[in-house]
């Protein structure tokens, strides 16, 4: 089945993006298709590059990425959204003035189109936040 | 139609388990996840509301979470079932459709 | 193009009171964008959700934008169904009169403004809950 997951809690806080992670894990496994996963509410902070946890703690942001990579995986972040948050792509930072950019490879920023386009065409949405 | 509820937050904390029960429709199932698998324990204040809803509902709790919070599985209510991660991608591809209450 | 033609059902359930959490207003902005996408959207407003709909919000003392006039371009933007839990509004000692007015215009018989606004028991949302095809809660 093509799943979407939407998630709308930052990572640490809240167990949500974990949860989200261990699921997609486990979707993939049973031979699932993540047709993609939006990134929405404080849910944008999971895409951070600048998030340095200790070493003996999961680093969820690379998580999201590793999974993108190996399994080709749509990670969308909400524009609006990130804009508010301060998680810009190098595009966003020049139009935005600013001098620094910090989103995650395997990332992208797009408008919440993509998430209404992802409950159109997925079978299912699953949201995980607080 | 059938629809598969999430919850994730402790019935002690807000009144999100008692609306996502009150608005179920009968063979909807609920399964609870993160600080909602305290709801599911026996001996609680909530026990009796549980053990009523599964006239109604099918309900499951989330295995990982429960192990996590030191919830003992032999404490569960009977007739809830313990599922893992793989059992939770089965439950959103079984039913029709997922509200995952927030 | 063949894409765009499906139509789904979008079911957004608000639960929570605006301001103190940024739910509210953003689970208004993907509202309006699922209506942008034609598809077959309705609101529920359950639990502390009813508060988003109350008339008078004045929030210059809390230096935060009052979105509360945005539920008002619901029916410019063809979203006709809002289900209100008349348990919830009970509950809170409210009614409908403590809530704003949505209306739509209906072109078909002279622009009549017509109400948006359904109050429903638990059991009838149980009932238009279970037949969604995507249920979002904010």
């Amino acid at each position: 089945m093509k799943l979407g997951i939407l998630i709308n809690e930052g990572p640490y806080q809240h167990q949500a993006s974990d949860t989200a992670l261990q699921y997609v894990k486990a979707a993939i496994k049973k031979g699932h298709e993540i047709y993609r996963v939006f990134f929405y509410n404080d849910g944008v902070n999971n895409a951070t590059k600048l998030s340095s946890p200790p070493q003996d703690d999961r680093n969820i942001t690379k998580e999201w990425s590793m999974l993108a990579k190996d399994h080709g995986i749509d990670l969308v972040v909400c524009v609006a959204a990130a804009q508010r948050r301060g998680i810009l792509d190098k595009d966003e930072a020049k139009r935005n003035g600013k001098d620094a950019d910090n989103l995650e490879e395997g990332f992208r920023i797009s408008g919440l189109g993509q998430l209404v386009e992802a409950g159109i065409q997925s079978d299912r949405l699953i949201t995980f936040g607080d | 139609m059938s629809m598969l509820h999430t919850v994730n937050k402790s019935p002690f904390e807000n009144s999100t388990v008692l609306s996502c029960i009150s608005l179920c429709s009968k063979n909807s199932s609920i399964l609870f996840i993160e600080d909602a698998v305290i709801s599911v324990m026996k001996s609680t204040k909530f026990t009796d509301v549980i053990n009523n809803s599964l006239k109604d509902f099918k309900i499951y709790a989330l295995k990982p979470d429960l192990e996590a919070r030191g919830l003992s599985l032999d404490n569960v209510i009977e007739g809830v079932k313990v599922v893992g991660y793989e059992e939770f991608v089965d439950l959103t591809t079984e039913h029709d459709s997922v509200q995952s209450w927030l | 193009m063949s894409e765009q033609a499906i139509i789904k059902k979008f079911m957004y359930v608000n639960r929570k009171s605006p301001y103190g959490t940024i739910y509210a207003l953003e689970s208004l902005e993907v509202v309006l964008i699922t209506a942008a996408f034609d598809q077959d959207v309705s609101l529920v407003f359950t639990d502390d959700g009813v508060y988003q709909l109350m008339k008078n919000q004045n929030t210059e003392g809390i230096g935060m934008k009052n979105f509360s006039a945005t539920y008002s371009a619901l029916g410019d933007y063809e979203v006709k169904k809002v289900y209100i839990d008349k348990e919830s509004l009970e509950e809170r000692g409210l009614s409908l009169s403590d809530l704003q007015e949505l209306v739509w215009e209906d072109e078909d018989e002279d622009y009549a403004e017509k109400s948006l606004i359904n109050l429903v028991s638990r059991s009838e949302l149980s009932e238009i809950m279970n037949n969604q095809d995507v249920v979002l809660s904010f």
